[in-house]
């Protein structure tokens, strides 16, 4: 891991010794984080190998390492997508995402070009983490300035971003243009073990700061206001909220690529939304429903021979539609029973539905 | 502020304050001017609530009202003046749990799916900051749930309530936290008038409690009938005093620039 390290170097210190001693130290700690990743992967490949012993899928057949780490990003994916897009999607900032994902191929295309210049060894999935979640601060920086989530910013965000990443590769020409259309599409077959621990570390950090902080994400999310009068410190948990948001899509994006990447932030939430009652379980629902997109899409997109990205997509639109038909069957089913049982439950709905 | 222990301090206090009328002052507004532009919304405002108080601040649209909330709650630091919580700087405040805060329209996300209940237990957030919430913290939410007469709708979801008890609900979250302070800006838009009736009810019998209540609201008729001290707004500060002496006055007129009158439900 010396780009971590490279990395922390720079932010470290101005001294070119302190910065060398950090990258030292944290060129160690990365080989021993990566050590430990590497060894989560090799009980990974085992479980593995179980799942396709006792049930004989061909698509976990253990000569296709690629396709037990694709499904373990899936399975990651599946999680942290939903559970931030939760808390964006009922915040009207559903297109977050969007932005981010193209500021991550901005970042992406800066780590192939550094690469190809300076042959910095560097993934290009960490040059996008750093580089989408500096333009998650900016965006949230501009918001907080002047005191709105705009649409034009976040279009200029996105624009920017996805022309930053087209004229750095296009500045490259010839073999850099080649590995384009993993990032933008996504590739089964190239999640690396690499690229597969770095979505370890993203997840563990997303669940993690999830978990503890979801008691002020859920106020702010909800109320900002009333967050606010209760001491809560509202613009440091939007700022946490957007660089989560830029973690999820950097690591969303090796399945299902820049463009497609966002659906997942939203489309299951919007789907667990439609069935669900309480916040808790729509949390769940959403999780739920995106695990199933994600496990039917990998699926179809092996035996199928087609884009992963795409089917996932079109999977968890296929069952967003479904809850809508459900959702809408239970309510009316709801209403006729309140009709039954008394005309206060009745006067209760509509006043509820017509503000 | 977001991790404390869930100490019943603010209980305590909250029996005190009725009993000790040398307390600070619950809000203290000293000369204080606000504007977003060159333009002052709010001009030299002076304003002492003390604690128990149960004031309604009146005015007409535009007149500044909700800049003056957001000024006393800590949410805008003023141009000019200070403004001051339970005598500390508001935009330092951090006790946030003894304030409770009910929005107009009860503006929260509607589409979002959250139960009544859940809308509550945010008020024992700043009790409990990361942690889980104990026994005692859902018997808070129990309680206030029963206070406000919506137990038996804690598991709906808030976007089927009719606005009044979407109201009731925020004002459970308000007593969950243990606040010493209702502030409600215009709480009873889009409310129908059977329902206002009985919010103003449940509002007289928690300040009766010693509950303060600050409420911003454009029905007069409502406020002649319900608070104990009007502050009549626009820009600056028209009126401030007993109820019964605003009725009398002319500062209505001068405020509002127009014949109003103090028809019940008859604001705007």
């Amino acid at each position: 891991m010396t780009a971590t390290a490279v990395l922390a170097g720079v932010g470290g210190g101005i001294d070119p010794a302190v910065a060398l001693l950090h990258a030292l130290q944290a060129g160690a700690v990365g080989d021993l984080v990566f050590g430990v990743l590497l060894w989560v992967l090799e009980q990974w490949y085992w479980l593995m190998d179980w799942v396709y012993f006792f049930t004989g899928l061909e698509m976990l057949n253990p000569r296709y390492r690629y396709m037990h780490r694709a499904v373990l990003v899936g399975l990651c994916v599946g999680v942290m997508a939903p559970l931030i897009g939760t808390f964006l999607v009922h915040r009207q900032l559903a297109l977050i995402g969007d932005a981010l994902a193209h500021t991550a191929f901005a970042g992406v295309a800066v780590g192939l070009f550094l690469n190809a210049v300076i042959d910095l060894g560097v993934s290009p999935y960490l040059t996008a983490v750093v580089v989408a979640m500096i333009a998650a601060l900016l965006i949230e920086l501009i918001s907080e300035v002047t005191d709105a989530y705009n649409d034009v910013s976040m279009a200029i965000v996105l624009s920017t971003g996805f022309a930053l990443g087209t004229t750095l590769i296009s500045l490259n020409s010839g073999g850099l243009a080649v590995g384009v259309n993993q990032y933008l599409f996504g590739n089964l077959s190239t999640v690396s073990p690499r690229s597969a621990a770095i979505l370890l570390v993203l997840f563990a950090v997303i669940v993690g700061t999830v978990a503890v902080t979801r008691n002020q994400l859920l106020y702010v999310t909800f109320d900002e206001t009333a967050a606010a009068v209760s001491g809560i410190p509202v613009d440091w948990y939007n700022r946490v909220m957007v660089m989560l948001t830029a973690m999820v899509v950097v690591g969303a994006m090796q399945i299902m690529g820049v463009i497609l990447v966002a659906a997942m932030l939203v489309v299951p939430v919007a789907g667990a939304t439609q069935v669900s009652r309480s916040f808790t379980g729509s949390l769940l629902a959403s999780v739920v429903l995106a695990e199933l997109a994600v496990t039917l899409g990998i699926a179809v997109a092996y035996y199928g021979g087609v884009t992963a990205g795409g089917v996932i997509v079109l999977v968890a639109v296929g069952i967003y539609v479904c809850t809508v038909v459900f959702g809408r069957l239970r309510s009316g089913s709801e209403d006729r029973r309140s009709l039954d049982t008394g005309s206060i439950e009745v006067d209760d709905a509509r006043t509820g539905s017509d503000d | 502020m977001t991790s404390r222990n869930g100490e019943p301090a603010a209980a305590a206090s909250r029996g005190r304050a009725g009993a000790d009328p040398d307390a600070d002052p619950v809000i203290d507004l000293a000369g204080v001017t606000f504007g977003y532009a060159a333009t002052p919304v709010v001009e030299d405002v002076s304003l002492t609530v003390d604690p128990g108080e149960y004031v309604a601040v009146v005015g007409p649209n535009g007149s500044g009202k909700s800049t003056l909330l957001r000024l006393l709650l800590g949410l805008l630091e003023p141009d000019a003046g200070t403004a001051s919580l339970f005598g500390e700087p508001a935009d330092r405040f951090d006790d946030g749990e003894r304030i409770g805060y009910v929005a107009q329209h009860a503006s929260a996300a509607k589409g979002m799916p959250v139960t009544v209940r859940e809308v509550v237990k945010m008020g024992r957030f700043p009790h409990v900051g990361f942690g889980r919430l104990s026994g005692a913290d859902w018997a808070a939410v129990d309680d206030a749930l029963a206070t406000v007469g919506m137990a038996a709708l804690a598991d709906r979801r808030i976007a089927q309530l009719s606005g009044g008890q979407r109201q009731r609900a925020f004002i459970a979250r308000a007593l969950a936290s243990e606040a010493d302070l209702l502030v409600l800006d215009e709480p009873t838009v889009g409310v129908d008038a059977e329902s206002v009736d009985a919010f103003y009810d449940l509002l007289s019998t928690l300040n009766a409690d010693g509950i303060t209540v600050l409420l911003i609201e454009h029905d007069l008729g409502a406020v002649v009938e319900h608070a104990d001290r009007v502050v009549c707004l626009n820009r600056e500060v028209y009126f401030d005093g007993p109820t019964d002496t605003f009725v009398e006055s002319d500062a209505l007129a001068r405020a509002f620039g127009t014949d109003a009158q103090f028809l019940a439900g008859g604001g705007e």
